[in-house]
């Protein structure tokens, strides 16, 4: 349940930059890597319980997953890497250098400004 | 309606506290590890035998990561070596503040090596930086071969694969494939250094502390 750390980081972040611009929050759009996955239906249960009577009360939460890049050792090929199956889709070799995974990362609010 | 853009890290609280424990941690040349794994992989028994096998050799400091009670951190004192219990009172992982406040408590200017026993979980402790120079992951026997595929980002991020209770293994009660684990260990993680151990019976810990020792030795000559 690492989702509640980071729904309690979510509603700081959120409301600091939402009072920086005197606006209500209305949404956010955060993204994340293969391996430091969220999950969005507990991320936005949880957000939704602590931000009841806050500033953040409403916001909704959008999740962008991003895949993971390998690059093979065999062919050089550089590719989304599935962990169910690792293998290069080119030349099906196993021998891989995993490429640096997407941190967790609020990406864009979403004000209201009447 | 307007949309900002903001590109920050959501968790930049912790990992501002885990770059200040690198920071004290290099600063000292001491090394950390941080120790993942599900509940009753038989962290706290590896760690009570490798303290005491190498006593007189490295000076091991503790902090010890439970829901509840101190009673991993008593396992660990019983040895005379020191130890911090943090309670993280329902939190599924350490964060790097507390381990910042546990860093302080210790008698660090003494010690070879500081080991921390992260909460029983296999998943949300993978998240959190916590400013050690690696992770160990610990997986047994009892728990199944499979699980370097249904958890792989923790076998991705660590150091070492401590695979422990091999014992189990004699007189077949347990369906375990050691070579699979290490085939899908190694998948993911090329590098990573896999020690089959047994903590009650001591089989195969020798190749382990060898690794600590090595470690301890290039991280005090690194920087």
């Amino acid at each position: 349940m690492h989702e509640m750390s980071v729904a309690e980081s979510l509603l700081t972040i959120i409301s600091d930059e939402a009072a920086k611009h005197n606006a209500r929050p209305v949404g956010a759009r955060i993204s994340c890597g293969t391996l430091n996955p969220i999950n969005d239906e507990v991320l936005c249960f949880a957000f939704d319980a602590i931000t009841k009577g806050t500033s953040c009360e409403g916001v909704k939460l959008q999740v962008e997953h991003k895949p993971i890049q390998a690059r093979c050792r065999n062919c050089n090929e550089k590719f989304n890497i599935e962990f169910s199956s690792p293998e290069c889709p080119k030349c099906a070799g196993e021998d891989f250098v995993l490429m640096a995974d997407a941190p967790l990362i609020i990406e864009e609010i979403e004000l209201q400004t009447d | 309606m307007k949309k900002i853009d903001v590109g920050k890290k959501i968790l930049i609280e912790n990992e501002k506290y885990a770059f200040e424990n690198i920071l004290f941690l290099t600063g000292r040349k001491k090394l950390c590890l941080n120790m993942i794994s599900s509940p009753g992989s038989g962290k706290t028994t590896i760690l009570v035998r490798t303290i005491s096998d190498l006593k007189g050799k490295i000076k091991v400091g503790v902090i010890e990561g439970d829901i509840q009670t101190d009673i991993d951190a008593e396992r660990i004192r019983a040895t005379e070596a020191p130890a911090i219990q943090i309670n993280t009172e329902g939190a599924c992982h350490l964060s790097a503040l507390q381990i910042s406040k546990a860093l302080k408590q210790l008698p660090v200017e003494d010690l070879d090596l500081i080991l921390i026993e992260n909460v029983g979980n296999l998943v949300c402790p993978s998240a959190f930086e916590l400013g050690e120079a690696g992770k160990i992951v610990v997986l047994s026997v009892a728990e199944g071969d499979d699980k370097p595929v249904k958890y792989p980002a923790i076998f991705a991020k660590s150091k070492a694969l401590l695979i422990n209770k091999i014992d189990l293994m004699a007189g077949g009660h347990v369906d375990f494939n050691i070579e699979k684990v290490k085939v899908d260990a190694r998948k993911l993680n090329k590098d990573i250094e896999i020690f089959p151990i047994s903590a009650k019976t001591g089989e195969g810990m020798d190749h382990w502390y060898e690794w600590l020792q090595k470690s301890i030795e290039t991280n005090s000559m690194s920087q």
